[in-house]
């Protein structure tokens, strides 16, 4: 489904990504993980366009297209979807309406009539069911006064109603108590199957004990420097970063 | 001859000439005293406090005619301005001119050329208006010759909008000066509609006074829409007297592509317990310049103020906001709100904002603010992030910032209309990206 190869990028003169090598099929669940300043969350950035991030080097596919020659929307048009780390607040814009205009836009670019006003208000109460997401918050403007915990259970909300093939889960476990964690991720573990895929970007491994990965990558100083299964994970969560860090330091050396 | 000589003696020259066929009596003592106040000054310039941004003198310069032309060569040619299923009274004002009475219940709307030989309407014209410190106002007030007089009875509830149009025709350079006097009796309720309809292309100077009259326990809603061509340059000088317990709501929308839209909104508070509500949206595009000023005096105490102006600057378009709240010394308990936003939509655009506030009651809540930015470009991206394209996403974003102004209008066909004319402009500027 998405594969990037020796993928560089740099923000102003910064390289943040210096040869990211990774590929993620239908079906299966990668972790992201690295110390704070390793390029996770710039990863995530450049997969879904942002614009202050240059590519440098390196290529990205997605379902056989060219991703970077991609817009953001066009990105998210072809399956592609980003839970942020930072939901933005955006007065005046109310979710219910904003999550129509996306939905048909997506219909739109594949060639689909908007979808039915009946559809889709059976279709917002089946997910809003799903991801236990408080029903009043859906005709407020989209993120303005929610807390932290409601912001990202939003975006689970929107990833359900979206329906993306990959979905960019951006640190979605910070700043969640250990109840909109278990909300959040029994969310995501409702909605992944063998056709759609997952990349969790986490700094830590509680996130993984709700959403199980297939794959976890370590990230640091801009590349992936270890991959395994879950057990790295554990493995990380014992014993820290530094010991990763040393034989990658010493690498670049 | 007339090429060299300048708008401000032509229209000297044109006081003395009218001087034999002017009216009697009080309204001649107020246009006299008007022209003198204009003739002192002149037009006004770059260097007076209230003109620093706005430099009118290159729209004074066309050779105009002073005299509006007959209503008669519009005739057949008219129409009230559109706004789609608006149920209203409509007044269409050819070229300042209504040619009868209307009769609405319970309001009586009458040419000001007819309603002004009653000498009741002394207690009302031009009372409040300071000209000595408005030239555009004062100049009105020597020469207006056509306008209405809206009366509304004593607790008349007015059941439908007043929609006037103002049709000018501009197939030759015209500058014109029209007059309009709203009085709403105590306890009665009007809601008024102003929109433009400009034919012809040639430079039209529309320099317009209205005052509003509010009785106490009466409500008046204004909703002013300033849509014209680009060879339009419009002055407009509104007043407006609150008596107890009244409420006053006023809806301002500068919208392309007048050249020029200079509004000056006065508001005196002339009673306790009153509720003044001041919205404002300016979208110019092009190299349009729209300037609002509005002052609103806190006379008495208990009263209640609130102003939100937003603004989103395109292309290489100018905007000026002042707005002064004056707190006087009586006006204890006084709440006053004003709030001034703008987003800069090119790098070419320019906004000049300055809220003030003048407090001499030491028991009142008053605050002020104002801000200019951009869009912002995470909202963009997130909405973009979703798979809404950028013209749309800009759109909404657009759309969301105007909405606490938008959503104040309370005439569900003027706020259909409005946000249509927003999203068309908003359309065309992507287009000319």
């Amino acid at each position: 489904m998405l594969n990037i190869k020796n993928l560089q990028a740099k923000v102003e003169d910064k390289q943040i990504l210096k040869g990211i090598d990774l590929q993620v099929n239908a079906g299966e669940i990668h972790a992201i993980m690295g110390p704070n300043g390793s390029g996770k969350s710039s990863l995530a950035s450049v997969l879904t366009g942002r614009e202050n991030f240059e590519v440098t080097g390196g290529e990205v596919s997605f379902d056989g297209k060219n991703l970077l020659e991609m817009s953001p929307e066009d990105r998210a048009r072809e399956g592609l979807f980003l839970a942020f780390q930072y939901p933005v607040e955006v007065p005046g814009v109310s979710n219910i309406n904003f999550l129509r205009t996306a939905l048909n836009e997506i219909r739109a670019y594949h060639n689909e009539p908007p979808m039915e006003a009946k559809e889709f208000l059976r279709l917002t109460k089946e997910k809003q069911k799903l991801v236990e997401f408080d029903a009043r918050l859906t005709n407020r403007s989209l993120n303005e006064g929610f807390s932290g915990g409601e912001k990202k259970r939003n975006e689970i909300f929107q990833l359900a109603m979206l329906n993306p093939k990959l979905a960019i889960l951006d640190e979605t476990d910070s700043g969640l108590d250990i109840d909109a964690l278990r909300v959040v991720s029994s969310g995501v573990n409702k909605l992944r199957s063998d056709k759609n895929a997952f990349i969790v970007i986490t700094h830590y491994q509680r996130l993984l004990e709700y959403i199980v990965p297939d794959f976890v990558h370590v990230l640091y100083n801009g590349r992936i420097v270890k991959s395994g299964t879950k057990e790295l994970a554990l493995e990380l969560e014992e014993k820290g970063y530094d010991w990763i860090k040393e034989p990658a330091a010493t690498a670049s050396v | 001859m007339i090429t060299t000589t300048t708008l401000y003696d032509r229209f000297i020259d044109l006081y003395k000439e009218n001087e034999t066929s002017r009216e009697e009596g009080w309204l001649k003592n107020l246009r006299d005293t008007a022209f003198e106040a204009f003739a002192t000054e002149g037009f006004p310039h770059i260097k007076m406090e209230d003109w620093r941004f706005t430099n009118v003198t290159p729209f004074l310069k066309e050779n105009y005619h002073l005299q509006p032309r007959r209503a008669a060569s519009l005739h057949g040619r008219h129409n009230a301005a559109q706004i789609p299923s608006l149920d209203a009274y409509e007044v269409v004002l050819k070229n300042g001119m209504l040619n009868e009475d209307i009769a609405i219940p319970g309001v009586k709307i009458s040419p000001l050329r007819t309603a002004l030989q009653n000498s009741n309407f002394q207690h009302y014209l031009g009372k409040y208006i300071p000209i000595h410190k408005h030239p555009f106002a004062a100049l009105n007030t020597a020469f207006f010759e056509h306008g209405i007089v809206i009366e509304v009875d004593k607790k008349a509830i007015c059941d439908k909008p007043v929609h006037i149009t103002h049709v000018y025709n501009a197939e030759e350079p015209v500058f014109v000066q029209p007059r309009i006097l709203i009085i709403a009796h105590p306890g009665s309720k009007v809601e008024i509609v102003e929109s433009l309809v400009v034919i012809g292309d040639k430079p039209l100077f529309i320099n317009s006074v209205s005052e509003c009259y509010i009785g106490e326990n009466a409500r008046a809603d204004q909703y002013n829409l300033q849509i014209a061509p680009v060879n339009t340059h419009i002055v407009n000088f509104k007043q407006t007297i609150q008596q107890s317990n009244s409420l006053y709501n006023n809806h301002t929308y500068n919208l392309p592509e007048a050249s020029l839209i200079r509004n000056n909104l006065h508001l005196d508070l002339n009673g306790v317990n009153t509720e003044s509500h001041l919205y404002g949206l300016y979208l110019p595009g092009g190299t349009q310049l729209t300037d609002n000023h509005t002052v609103v005096n806190h006379l008495f105490p208990n009263c209640f103020s609130n102003e939100l102006y937003k603004g989103v600057l395109r292309d290489s378009s100018r905007g000026v906001f002042s707005g002064r709240i004056y707190v006087h010394q009586d006006a204890q308990k006084t709440n006053a709100f004003q709030q001034n936003n703008n987003i800069l939509f090119s790098d070419n655009a320019t906004i000049d904002s300055k809220p003030q506030l003048e407090i001499f009651a030491d028991d009142v809540k008053c605050s002020h603010g104002s801000t200019v930015g951009s869009l912002n470009k995470e909202a963009l991206f997130y909405l973009r992030s979703r798979g809404i394209g950028e013209a749309a996403a800009r759109n909404l974003l657009v759309r969301a910032f105007a909405f606490d102004v938008t959503d104040k209008i309370q005439i569900p066909a003027v706020k259909d209309y409005i946000e249509q004319v927003i999203i068309h402009k908003m359309e065309e500027t992507h287009h000319e990206q």
